[in-house]
């Protein structure tokens, strides 16, 4: 194993203790929704809901940085160059993101200056990070594309995924640089914030994971390089085409020109496309190798990643995005439902692939398979699946009694808030918040102890899917 | 077959994103004018000086906010300067205090508490506020408002006080004092806020 690839495994390693925190944080922010009061001036919702997105945001970006340092030296077949900055960064990185988490929970709050701006928190969801920590990830991501950049003039080599991912780290840093200024006016600012939230996750995000997906669905499958590149060609031309105007959905009511209403709601209507087109490329592969594997769980991951970022991102991202539905969804915990499903499906399963991958590999495991594996993926996502369909309940009843009935005034919001449908869906939301984080506490297990057992191969020929039995 | 060959939609990748993009660079452009303060779609920081509706264009066919006659905010004009500052401190007030992460602003921001886009448009501060705090005008309403939320609505008291950080506790617990001899008085409001018949 390269040096990289065990940079990769630390990396992995960070990104699910975070993994672990994003649930703890949103479980108590669940629990603050059911229990008026609850940590009130101590640990408040704002407090527990920052934290629940931040480490969400810290820990994928960490599984992919994981990722590509995993499949850097094999594409390019040698060591990555620059590792050692690399590995210091990384500690680097990690003592930041405790330092941060520190300030976010005994801090919290600052007074109004443009100090607590740059020490406590910027506030400006998202970009919570205050600026001094903002500084850090952009310096982590310029090390991390020299590593990559550097590898592939090394090495005096390019392949079509490379060249793919590498283009994309440029508005992965770019896009980053708009977490700095803070502008007054409230429309600016926010026209600017969704260049970077949008344009990160509905955009850079989704060409980043479709490489480490092209890449994993390599190992995992051999699939022909040819076939994967021509469909990672095809996502990005898709992704790019749709997503980039699709921005526009953002648009609507921020007080931005009448036009973004037809621009943001016809393109964004074609953004579920290039998911879909994953989802066959998926099917396609699975069917094309009849679904033989020597390890299950990463597979499962790879598909449940497919499905989950159409069906979480294509199609309930379009359900609400029509601006004409949009007027009584956004803002309200429709919103929230389709944002878990989206960031599960479209990110966090196929992070979760990739560690299985890797895991296969650094354990030199011929085959990954038990029940662990199963009763995780089953928990997790019956727990994310619940979450979102209560989520949804309540986003339709907020919708329906706020806004559509109610006309948004504060008397309307009260209303929907002590709606019946409402109340029910945040208190099922807890609950199946709770499913889901027995599935991690089972996927924690699962990782720790997969694969170290040697099993001869004789052992294993039937459980191998499909094969001969 | 073209198809067959990487290349073929690599191309097609490249020219995709390239056109979207110089058209996405036209339309921030044109979107950016709009939206400056002063720009068609957003009034200039002075605005805070004027009266400012909420009344239905039923050409439109919904609500707009319209901006009147000369109102002075806490019965003071702003000067243009004067304005920018005291929105840039608005602005400072909410991003250090986190108001995102329970607020939304456009729709924008965390469902949790109440959208404060249009808050100063909303009809419970003239139809209830005003006279339950007996302020004079919006601004002292929402003021008082602001100070006692705790008490003077349900679902309110999950706003966090920020108490260990105001600069002045103090003189606010003496108005907090104030507060209790009159609290009977607005409790029958806050009952009555869950009657259909109030608007």
């Amino acid at each position: 194993m390269y040096r990289s690839q065990h940079l990769a495994l630390k990396y992995f390693t960070a990104a699910m203790i975070l993994f672990g925190l994003m649930i703890v944080a949103g479980l108590l922010a669940s629990t603050s929704y059911v229990l008026d009061g609850f940590l009130l001036n101590k640990l408040d919702f704002s407090v527990t809901k920052m934290l629940h997105i931040d480490t969400m945001i810290i820990w994928l970006l960490m599984g992919f940085i994981g990722s590509v340092y995993w499949f850097v030296p094999i594409e390019f077949e040698r060591e990555t160059v620059g590792i050692r900055l690399a590995e210091v960064l990384f500690w680097i990185f990690c003592a930041a993101v405790a330092v941060v988490a520190a300030v976010f929970i005994f801090v919290q709050y600052g007074r109004s200056t443009e100090m607590s701006l740059w020490f406590i928190n910027q506030g400006r969801k998202y970009v919570e990070a205050p600026r001094w920590a903002a500084i850090g990830i952009t310096l982590v991501v310029v090390v991390f594309i020299y590593n990559v950049v550097g590898t592939a003039i090394k090495a005096r080599r390019i392949t079509g995924i490379m060249g793919v991912l590498m283009v994309d780290l440029i508005p992965l840093f770019g896009l980053y640089l708009i977490a700095f200024p803070s502008m007054t006016n409230m429309s600016e600012d926010q026209y600017w914030w969704w260049w970077l939230v949008h344009l990160w996750v509905e955009a850079t995000w989704e060409i980043l994971i479709g490489c480490i997906m092209a890449l994993a669905l390599m190992q995992l499958l051999g699939a022909s390089r040819r076939v994967v590149e021509t469909w990672l060609y095809i996502e990005v031309g898709l992704v790019l085409g749709t997503g980039i105007l699709g921005l526009g959905h953002h648009y609507f009511w921020i007080g931005t020109p009448s036009y973004w209403l037809g621009i943001g709601g016809f393109f964004s209507a074609l953004e579920p496309l290039p998911l879909l087109g994953m989802v066959v490329h998926a099917i396609y592969d699975a069917g094309a190798h009849r679904m033989k594997t020597t390890n299950r769980p990463a597979f499962f991951w790879v598909l449940a990643e497919a499905f989950g970022n159409f069906i979480g991102g294509g199609v309930f991202g379009f359900m609400m995005t029509l601006p004409q539905i949009n007027l009584f969804t956004h803002g309200t915990q429709w919103t929230v439902s389709h944002g878990h499903f989206a960031f599960w499906g479209a990110y966090a399963c196929g992070v979760l692939a990739v560690i299985y991958l890797a895991l296969q590999k650094s354990r030199s495991a011929q085959q990954l398979d038990g029940a662990a594996w199963k009763w995780s993926f089953a928990l997790l996502n019956i727990g994310i699946l619940g979450m979102v369909g209560a989520l949804l309940v309540s986003g339709i009843a907020q919708a329906f009694y706020e806004r559509a009935m109610g006309g948004s005034t504060l008397q309307a919001y009260m209303q929907g808030q002590t709606n019946v449908w409402f109340v029910q869906g945040i208190v099922m939301r807890l609950v199946f918040g709770l499913v889901f984080a027995a599935g991690y506490v089972v996927l924690m297990y699962d990782l720790l102890t997969t694969g170290k057992k040697r099993v001869t191969a004789e052992v294993l020929q039937p459980r191998v899917a499909g094969g001969p039995a | 077959m073209y198809a067959e060959d990487p290349a073929f939609w690599r191309a097609g990748a490249i020219s995709s994103t390239l056109v979207m993009l110089i058209v996405l660079a036209f339309l921030t452009v044109d979107s950016l004018a709009t939206i400056r303060p002063g720009g068609t779609n957003v009034p200039h920081y002075t605005v805070i000086n004027k009266e400012i509706r909420y009344e239905f264009d039923s050409e439109a066919n919904r609500y707009r906010p319209v901006i009147g006659a000369d109102q002075p905010l806490f019965g003071r004009v702003y000067s243009p300067e004067e304005a920018e500052k005291a929105m840039r401190l608005g602005k400072l007030v909410i991003q250090s205090r986190n108001c995102m992460n329970c607020h939304t602003f456009f729709g924008n921001g965390a469902y949790y508490a109440p959208d404060l886009t249009k808050a100063w448009l909303d009809p419970a501060w003239q139809q209830l506020w005003m006279p339950m705090t007996q302020a004079a005008s919006r601004e002292e309403a929402i003021a008082t408002f602001l100070m006692y939320r705790r008490n003077s609505l349900r679902g309110a008291g999950r706003c966090p006080t920020f108490g260990s950080r105001a600069k002045k506790p103090r003189r606010w617990w003496r108005i907090s004092n104030g507060w209790r001899r009159w609290r009977p008085t607005a409790s029958r409001f806050i009952s009555a806020t869950s009657r259909p018949t109030i608007r």
